[in-house]
């Protein structure tokens, strides 16, 4: 009698909730965050590194974002010894289907296994379910159009033109509607993501990992100093604004912008 | 002791009752996770078995005279100098007496300094390679880093070794030469179906041999540049033309240098008189 229990660990409560996957949401949640955009020939993918401690190798310390194959590039929110498991399966299925069918698999086609993997670890015996989301980025064999899906713990995965996985995900992806474009360049991308991220990371460049993809192109990694330099430029922007509105609330001004911006208003359609 | 709860008088049984309500909760037995192979091969479960019922599917062999001269007479050469190696394989796909195509390429590169010249078998031969260039790219995948040249020669020395144990064997023969991305040293490692590993500065698969060795025995010297060794190279082909009683349509070469591998213009419209 007992030992059908302990295989079952993913039933329905009587309500049809499955307590493990939600559960694996919440370990989603506590992981850091990750932040996924869309340009218009280029995807980036933006971590929240966890501070190293004074003694740790960061040089060859595992990163959140990873390679599945040379055009797809994966960043994952939530537990990281899950991922491992599951970064490989999809590795050795893109191998895979090289070997068998001569050509590299489609993102689509990656992220429809990582969650068919996924979800196969939310209905089997015996197994818990993977505590992780994922975002996967890249670029189809001989094609230029971006594609960004996710995918989480139950199974689910979804396309996106941006989107945020992990720790306080809500506020980055609030963040990403508010400032999202269509067609933006590399600069303004690489941008986007960084300043999407700096809602929630307060400890600025050194805390951040950014990974670019084009087409044709190998994967890159955004060096250190470069995510400073963007890291300041959005600061001192976002300094600037504050003193502007600073200003606008002095009574002369404030009619003056007011002025201003219903001058702009037929320009801009 | 369940066993025995069957003899036991009520009394005794109402105790072990009790006694089992206050005993630890049993752990659950443990389950035996099959782990995954821990050398880099495509080997989780799903894909052996398909390899299995493909192997049960091909029943049907050729003739092994057919197939064994056939094979020979596929060219593979590999040359090591200074800072580079040259593999080079004929152009011909031949089946039986019949060329069917005049620019095959049997070659496969396995990561961005190893390639590997295959004859053999048909379908073997393909087959093997990419199996291999599978392994071998999946390997720097997970990894971060790639294989060098003696890892991978080691490596497809095991996989001949498997196949020869197993119901039918692959028969291929290969030449591996590569580069190593650290040390910048150039290697050459001859194997064949029966799962034989030699590191050599030059070598030969099938008839080429009779011809080539001999020729290399003579004119190769370790530090010799990749111009040198095109020209060694350049004599064992004209020898070949010369002594080869067929046609076997040029030859694909390639180089391995630490930059990677490059492609070599190479003339096979050349006639070679005889001597």
């Amino acid at each position: 009698m007992a030992s059908g229990y302990d295989r079952a660990l993913s039933v329905f409560s009587p309500d049809g909730h499955v307590f493990q996957v939600e559960y694996a949401g919440e370990a989603v949640k506590r992981g850091t965050c990750a932040v996924g955009v869309k340009g218009k020939d280029v995807v980036v993918l933006g971590c929240e590194k966890r501070s190293a401690m004074k003694l740790q190798d960061t040089r060859i310390t595992p990163s959140k974002i990873g390679l599945v194959d040379k055009h797809v590039c994966l960043a994952f929110a939530g537990l990281n010894a899950d991922a491992r498991i599951l970064v490989d399966k999809a590795r050795l299925e893109a191998q895979s289907h090289r070997l068998n069918l001569e050509d590299p698999v489609t993102i689509e086609y990656i992220t429809k296994y990582v969650a068919g993997v996924q979800q196969r670890y939310t209905q089997s015996g015996g197994v818990r379910p993977f505590g992780i989301s994922t975002l996967i980025v890249g670029f189809d064999n001989g094609s230029d159009v971006p594609r960004l899906y996710q995918t989480e713990p139950s199974g689910i995965y979804s396309a996106w033109k941006a989107n945020a996985i992990g720790r306080s995900s809500k506020t980055v992806r609030e963040f990403l509607e508010r400032n999202y474009k269509d067609d933006m360049d590399r600069e303004a991308t690489i941008r986007l993501t960084i300043k999407s991220l700096l809602e929630v990371v307060q400890t600025g460049a050194k805390n951040i990992e950014i990974a670019i993809m084009a087409p044709g192109k190998e994967l890159e990694m955004l060096p250190v100093e470069d995510i400073e330099n963007y890291v300041k430029n959005i600061e001192q922007e976002k300094q600037e604004e504050a003193d502007k509105k600073k200003k606008g609330r002095t009574p002369g001004t404030g009619t003056a912008a007011i002025l201003t911006r219903s001058q702009d208003e037929p320009g801009d359609h | 002791m369940e066993d025995d709860s069957g003899h036991l008088n009520s009394l005794a049984r109402a105790c072990l009752v009790s006694l089992q309500a206050e005993a630890p909760v049993r752990v659950p037995r443990r389950r035996q996770f099959k782990l995954q192979l821990p050398c880099p091969a495509i080997g989780n479960d799903e894909n052996r078995a398909s390899q299995r019922n493909l192997k049960l599917a091909r029943t049907t062999a050729y003739h092994p005279s057919l197939t064994k001269q056939s094979a020979k007479m596929e060219v593979l050469l590999g040359i090591t100098g200074k800072d580079f190696t040259i593999i080079a394989a004929s152009k011909a796909a031949m089946r039986g007496a019949t060329i069917l195509k005049a620019s095959d390429d049997k070659t496969r590169s396995l990561n961005k300094h190893t390639l590997m010249a295959f004859s053999g078998e048909a379908g073997d031969t393909v087959q093997f390679a990419e199996y291999t260039q599978a392994n071998a790219q999946l390997y720097s995948m997970r990894n971060g880093t790639d294989l060098s040249p003696s890892a991978l020669a080691n490596f497809v020395r095991g996989e001949l070794a498997t196949s020869l144990r197993s119901r039918k064997p692959y028969n291929v023969n290969l030449l591996l030469g590569g580069v190593d991305p650290i040390t910048h040293k150039p290697s050459l490692y001859w194997l064949d179906y029966l799962a034989s590993l030699a590191k050599v500065p030059y070598a030969a698969h099938g008839y080429a041999q009779y011809y080539c060795l001999s020729i290399l025995d003579k004119h190769h010297h370790p530090d010799i540049t990749l111009h040198q060794g095109i020209k060694l190279l350049n004599l064992c082909t004209d020898e070949l033309k010369r002594r080869l009683p067929i046609d076997f349509k040029g030859m694909t070469v390639k180089a391995v240098t630490k930059d990677g591998i490059i492609d070599i213009e190479f003339d096979d419209d050349k006639v070679v008189k005889m001597a």
